[in-house]
């Protein structure tokens, strides 16, 4: 640090080699981010910063990777919007833990109070940590609600198994409302929100965009350079979904796993994946290929550069060739 | 013909090592140092030697995503010679024999998919022609739970509408090498119940037999409770058998399974 501060003899001087190397620094930070969790296991801290991304628009982004012990479990990224009548979170995580750090977050970055909860879908670092928003009206749609109630018990448990400690009193307290979609308009305080209820990642894919700002919180239907989870997939209503968000003038695009991106290249990547794998599926399936065989075909080198590869893939496989396999199977004569 | 000398070599040192060992050792060499081992070996593959050859190869995935349906591949080297007998044990499972493969007419390779109840080896014990046992393995971890819980047909019932319906298909051209030229897919719509659920007694396909248009067996297979429900099976062939498959069986209550299948 020394030799490159003595190249610097004056003040501008320093300021310019500053501006050359910070985007380097933050390629750096980046690449060390997908590998590095950003939470203190120690502390129990999963250091969540608030990044604005438009004036009261604020994402909190969690590590691009799967879930293990040493993120906490959270890969996931969450959000909230100050209206002027107070803040509406987008999801809560996946733990009490960080319910409660994201709450305190929010109170060190606004002084409005939290008004809303929204959940974009089922799955469980979305409102695991509803606990700390339990003075707060939760919504989401009717589908999300009873795939929280019929599935909370389980993800709980596997959280736990996943994450331990991080998980210490974590226990449902599910969305408490239906939000009302088919408006497709929903106002709070000053902010009109365009809500879009789509589906293909889950039965129920809701979209929330801020009109002044034009961030669009897409959910689990795109993954930005990170494998998808397919537990409850629908591939070809996957693509359908993305198809109409490219028709959406979408700006800055909060996906929930991996980096936030304003030039569409996560729907595009999310896009080239799923139809790469409904063909390459669809070929294996009627070549004969048995799942381990799948398992261990080769997969072109972008997606395998993906964050969480290597488990996300395995998951991908087990959820969704045996569908593949059945169509490439008919129906036997049966012998009387 | 390369790479298998250099298997056999390897397998053989194995077998030295796994020999020098066994004297000591109450893992009897077994790579995975699992305490049931030497009893399970008693058990199911009785007083002929065994011995842990890596010319067994058996693959799986390296934790089950869904622990109902956990896919298993396994296949003998052409350098054992003929293989009389396949045996799919898993160590930590509550019911430890899978299934029992003969190949008779059809290459000593099998691929199924079973319910795990925790993580555990998964071993693929095969009898050649002179009595010996050569086994191989891999490892799958789990979070548990696939033996324990009832099929999604068991839960709708939905599975008294499709009891025993066959669906399959003869592939050729096949893309998965070695020596191999057709491969039959089968499945068999069957709750296969463990036994290990409250209230719902074992329920399972025992037996299937596959035979030619001719009606010759050319393999034979002895299923347990442990094989996943709806069970999909990959029987391959050095030649494609002619004229479509037949497939008869029974589960344990006596329903007849038979299908044809081209």
């Amino acid at each position: 640090m020394s030799a490159a501060g003595g190249a610097a003899t004056n003040h501008s001087g320093w300021r310019h080699w500053l501006l050359a190397v910070m985007p380097m620094l933050l390629m750096a930070t980046s690449a060390l981010a997908q590998t590095a969790p950003r939470a203190d296991m120690a502390r129990f801290d999963y250091r969540l910063a608030a990044r604005q991304l438009a004036p009261g628009v604020y994402v909190v982004e969690g590590d691009n990777a799967d879930f293990s012990l040493a993120n906490g479990c959270n890969i996931i990224n969450t959000g909230f919007i100050v209206t002027g009548a107070g803040v509406v979170v987008i999801n809560t995580g996946p733990s009490k833990r960080y319910g409660e750090q994201l709450r305190l977050l929010i109170a060190r970055t606004t002084t409005e109070p939290v008004v809303q909860v929204i959940h974009l879908n089922l799955h469980p670092d979305y409102f695991l940590g509803n606990q700390a928003f339990a003075d707060v009206p939760r919504y989401a749609t009717a589908a999300t609600r009873a795939g929280i109630a019929r599935e909370a018990a389980a993800y709980e448990t596997n959280l736990f198994r996943l994450c331990g400690d991080w998980m210490l009193g974590t226990e449902t307290l599910g969305p408490d409302r239906d939000l009302d979609v088919a408006a497709g308009r929903w106002r709070v305080g000053q902010r009109e929100f365009v809500l879009r209820e789509l589906r293909g990642h889950t039965a129920s894919d809701l979209v929330l965009v801020d009109r002044a700002s034009g961030v669009a919180f897409v959910g689990g239907l795109a993954f930005s350079r990170r494998i998808p989870t397919t537990p409850h997939a629908d591939v070809s209503a996957w693509l359908a979904s993305l198809g109409s968000l490219d028709a959406m003038p979408l700006r800055t695009v909060v996906p929930s796993h991996g980096p936030v991106f304003d030039d569409g290249s996560g729907l595009a990547q999310t896009q080239r994946y799923l139809r790469w794998l409904d063909g390459h599926f669809r070929a294996a399936a009627e070549g004969g290929l048995e799942m381990n065989e799948l398992l261990r075909a080769p997969v072109p080198a972008e997606f395998a550069a993906w964050a969480a590869f290597q488990t996300e893939y395995l998951r991908n496989v087990a959820h969704l060739y045996p569908r593949y396999e059945r169509q490439a199977l008919k129906a036997g004569q049966t012998l009387r | 013909m390369k790479r298998r000398a250099c298997l056999a070599a390897a397998s053989s040192l194995w077998a030295a090592w796994a020999g020098a060992a066994a004297a000591t050792d109450p893992f009897e060499g077994d790579p995975y140092q699992s305490l049931p081992w030497a009893d399970m070996r008693r058990e199911y593959l009785g007083a002929a030697v065994a011995e842990f050859d890596l010319r067994v190869v058996v693959q799986g995935p390296a934790f089950a995503e869904d622990p109902m349906n956990v896919p298993i591949s396994v296949r003998a080297d052409p350098s054992l010679g003929r293989v009389e007998q396949i045996v799919v044990l898993v160590d930590r499972n509550p019911i430890r024999r899978v299934l029992v493969y003969q190949p008779m007419q059809a290459l000593p390779a099998l691929s199924f998919r079973f319910k795990l109840e925790q993580a555990s080896p998964v071993r693929a014990a095969v009898q050649t022609a002179d009595g010996r046992w050569h086994v191989g393995g891999t490892w799958v971890d789990s979070a548990g739970g696939g033996c324990t819980v009832s099929g999604a047909s068991r839960k709708d019932g939905s599975w008294t509408q499709t009891l025993g319906d066959v669906s399959g298909k003869l592939f050729s051209a096949a893309p998965w090498g070695d020596g191999t030229s057709a491969r039959l897919r089968l499945r068999v719509m069957h709750p296969m119940d463990t036994g290990l659920v409250n209230g719902v007694p074992a329920f399972y396909v025992n037996r299937l037999s596959v035979r030619n248009a001719a009606d010759q067996e050319l393999a034979r297979l002895q299923v347990f409770e442990p094989v996943s429900e709806n069970p999909v099976f990959s029987f391959d062939f050095a030649q494609p058998p002619a004229g479509g498959m037949r497939i008869v069986g029974t589960d344990n209550n006596g329903n007849r399974i038979g299908s044809r299948v081209e």
